[in-house]
């Protein structure tokens, strides 16, 4: 029991992360794309495409916070305090997009402020998601159970770079959703930025995936090594696979599979990323067992997860599936 | 200059926890008058029920935007700015707050989706449903943060071995010996503010005229609500206090400003406490009343400042104070339900112009009281984190105090801006009423010109009203 309960809740923890990249992902997507145009009915269109569902998907983000410090709390006060800066900065961000979702509405028609903070929250929180990611990635100092470094040691060029791949990521999140769920000319501008986006992300995922083995010696080992080569190759190759078809898919006009492809996109990349780090939950040095809460709190909280969470994803399932109709354009909920 | 990280990162989390749970304490009360109101309408079939739920609802919107955006902040700053506390209290209410994530915050997020932007797809029943989980969600999130908070105040129920708190027993965690109290007391804090709230719009429109019998509803309903949960907030609080007194005796020796454990405690009206002289300035006291209210006895003692080492002493004049400005509201409400009682009796609670001229201005009242109380509860648990258990001191992050003084900056700079701009929209959104059918005025509010206007201005951009004339419904497709 001892074993197995970290590795349960980090599953868990795992998914939830999954789920809000993926939900929260293509929301902070549209605030992404919001600045490439100019007409304020397009823009409504793509806000409203998210407005019901945006609340929901950050949720994932809470789940994942307060579950990290629930199963793993050692994990949460040395992540925390290591990435103090960019964690307080995409709250803050995350912020001003929330409510411009609401104000919007209501200070129309002077709304300009909102839209710019719409888009700039969104670009700054998906931008220092990605900066968490690569500081994380790259290592966090900790001495008897807390953080023991600088205020700036995440503030490296590669986790600029992660950065800047989480924000082409998630922008092509939302033009593929924008695909799938509008039609028209917002349509269409979702169909002509994913193409070039995912270019980007696709290269983006190509110099991660070369740059974390060449410097650290323990992701290098992990895949080059013998025999996992022979297990792990089909991952880069199916990336790659699926950036193709989501490339043909968008060429021939289809609507929901870009969408789809690009999801799984996503979760192949996250799946490279556990790969190069399973068991660490704070690389180089905490593991999943290091790090984990007492098997009583694990197992008093995953008593109610196993009756929740397929509770809660089953009325998620349902909203979106009460919402699945198409918004023309100039059609609102409001 | 030499930044103090402690009391950088107290303010930290006291400025932010204070600006989020004015809108929890609000969106609370507003859930429930939204349910109650939809629930009135498919039974009563009145008109006026639906447009009063889509109104609010409206605002609801607004307020819970600030309390989600404000929320997920907190939920990550007890690691940014208390690690240490995280470290040492995760194990016991990391999984308190999980749960309050699991049962209430998915609930809620999700059928408010289903409330804001469901009127033209789904039916009503449909709707009514989505505004009732998102009442109950909010309670049941009222109901694990307030076990988590008792905790801290009286924990039980665990063990610390190595530094760490362990869990036990898990229904003394939750239930733990001030919880129930302190659960009541927030929660009829919610509903009792929400009505004042109600109270004030609906006093707002019958000053000036409009929305007649909306207003009516309102005010029929807010006063009703406000004499049963004013009063009962009386008896919660005096329980409270009680319990307050068999667990965290100091605190109520600095909420009483009571320094000696010798003689009976007087009531301190008011006064001016000094920690170095260990008495009050310019007091204004009730013999005996103290002692009276708290040990049920004219000549009853109980502990003072001077019976505690100083070096367990809260700040004693900001408990004082906070706690006289909460009983102070506290008192000043159950006048108002009475007052409101009795006009209503007399059949002249829509025309008594004083009456309504001074409760349009108390909107504020309930919101202040509950930061008031926050600060009494909290500041009197110092200079504890964990009663008893972990110093305030000894909880915080190896974060410089550089960092905390900056990012609080940016927090006061952002929040301010959107907070104010928040509330700017609350008022406009009231200013322009409830839409539908005409018992107001026909055409425009002689003194209300520029609300028409910018009427105007957003139906002809395309905004909201789905009822207003000339807009088409958007019939649901496929």
């Amino acid at each position: 029991m001892e074993w197995y309960l970290p590795v349960i809740w980090a599953g868990l923890i795992g998914t939830a992360v999954a789920m809000y990249v993926i939900l929260d992902g293509f929301d902070l997507g549209i605030g992404i794309l919001f600045p490439l145009t100019r007409e304020e009915e397009e823009r409504d269109v793509m806000m409203n495409s998210v407005a019901p569902f945006w609340d929901g998907n950050e949720t994932w983000l809470v789940l994942g916070g307060a579950g990290l410090w629930v199963a793993f709390p050692t994990a949460y006060s040395v992540i925390m305090p290591a990435l103090y800066l960019p964690v307080i900065g995409m709250l803050l961000a995350l912020v001003f997009r929330g409510v411009s979702f609401e104000f919007r509405w209501v200070a129309k028609p002077s709304h300009r402020k909102w839209d710019i903070a719409f888009a700039g929250g969104s670009i700054v929180a998906a931008f220092l998601q990605g900066v968490i990611l690569g500081g994380l990635l790259q290592g966090i100092d900790a001495v008897e159970g807390q953080y023991a470094g600088g205020p700036f040691d995440w503030l490296t060029p590669f986790s600029i770079f992660v950065g800047l791949a989480v924000v082409a990521g998630y922008g092509l999140l939302g033009a593929t959703w924008l695909v799938m769920r509008t039609s028209g000319a917002v349509q269409q501008f979702g169909r002509r930025y994913a193409s070039g986006l995912l270019v980007g992300v696709l290269a983006a995922m190509a110099v991660v995936s070369l740059w974390t083995p060449l410097t650290i010696d323990r992701i290098a080992e992990r895949w080059f090594s013998l025999p996992n080569l022979y297990f792990l190759w089909p991952v880069p190759l199916a990336a790659a696979l699926v950036g193709y078809g989501i490339w043909r898919w968008l060429e021939q006009g289809r609507e929901g599979l870009p969408f789809v492809g690009t999801i799984v996109l996503f979760l192949l990349g996250y799946a490279g990323l556990v790969i190069s780090n399973v068991p660490y939950l704070v690389p180089p040095h905490l593991t999943f067992w290091d790090t984990a809460a007492a098997p009583a709190s694990q197992i008093f909280l995953l008593m109610g997860t196993i009756f929740l969470l397929p509770l809660i994803l089953g009325y998620t399932a349902f909203v979106y599936w009460m919402f699945r109709v198409k918004l023309a354009p100039g059609e609102g909920y409001h | 200059m030499n930044l103090d990280p402690v009391l950088l990162a107290r303010i930290q989390f006291a400025f932010t926890i204070s600006f989020h749970i004015i809108f929890p304490a609000f969106t609370i009360g507003l859930s429930a008058f939204i349910a109650v109101l939809l629930m009135a309408w498919r039974w009563t079939k009145e008109e006026k029920f639906h447009r009063l739920a889509r109104f609010w609802t409206k605002i609801f919107a607004i307020s819970f935007a600030m309390g989600v955006v404000s929320g997920i902040v907190l939920s990550y700053q007890f690691g940014t700015n208390w690690s240490r506390f995280s470290e040492f209290s995760g194990n016991v209410i990391g999984p308190l707050i999980g749960y309050e994530v699991l049962t209430a915050f998915y609930l809620e997020a999700t059928f408010l989706g289903v409330l804001l932007f469901g009127w033209n797809r789904f039916p009503p029943w449909l709707i009514t449903l989505a505004a009732c989980l998102v009442a109950i969600g909010t309670a049941i999130s009222a109901f694990w943060i307030l076990a988590a908070n008792s905790w801290m105040q009286t924990p039980s129920g665990h063990e610390i071995r190595d530094g760490v708190a362990y869990p036990v027993d898990w229904l003394r965690i939750i239930f733990n010996p001030s919880f129930p109290y302190r659960f009541a007391h927030m929660l009829n804090a919610a509903y009792l503010t929400t009505a004042v709230v109600v109270l004030a719009v609906g006093a707002r429109y019958l000053l000036g005229g409009r929305h007649i019998e909306e207003s009516r509803t309102m005010l029929r309903m807010a006063v009703g609500m406000i004499a049963v949960s004013a009063t009962l907030q009386l008896i919660i609080g005096d329980m409270h206090g009680l319990n307050t007194l068999e667990h965290q005796p100091v605190k109520v020796a600095a909420m009483e400003g009571h320094w000696s454990g010798r003689d009976p405690g007087a009531l301190v009206l008011f006064g001016i406490p000094d920690e170095e002289a260990r008495r009050n300035h310019l007091e204004i006291t009730v013999p005996h009343l103290g002692s009276l209210i708290l040990t049920h006895d004219w000549n009853g003692t109980y502990l003072g400042m001077t019976d505690f080492p100083e070096d367990e002493w809260p700040p004693v004049a900001n408990v004082f104070f906070t706690f006289r400005i909460m009983v102070g509201i506290g008192i000043l409400l159950i006048a108002v339900g009475f007052w409101g009682l009795y006009l209503w009796w007399r059949g002249r609670l829509f025309d008594n112009r004083l009456f309504l001229r001074a409760t349009s201005l108390m909107w504020p009242l309930g919101f202040i009281a509950i930061l008031a109380g926050w600060f009494v509860t909290e500041q009197g648990r110092q200079p504890w984190l964990v009663y008893g258990l972990q110093r305030t001191i000894d909880g915080i992050s190896p974060v410089p105090g550089a960092s905390v003084a900056g990012t609080l900056a940016l927090f006061v700079f952002i929040y301010c801006i959107v907070f104010a701009m928040g509330i700017y929209y609350i008022n406009r959104l009231i200013n322009a009423g409830p839409k539908g059918q005409a018992t107001e005025p026909a055409s425009g509010v002689p003194n209300r010109p520029l609300s028409a206007a910018e009427e105007a201005a957003r139906e002809a951009t395309g905004l909201p009203p789905d009822e207003g004339p000339g807009r088409p419904l958007t019939a649901p497709r496929g």
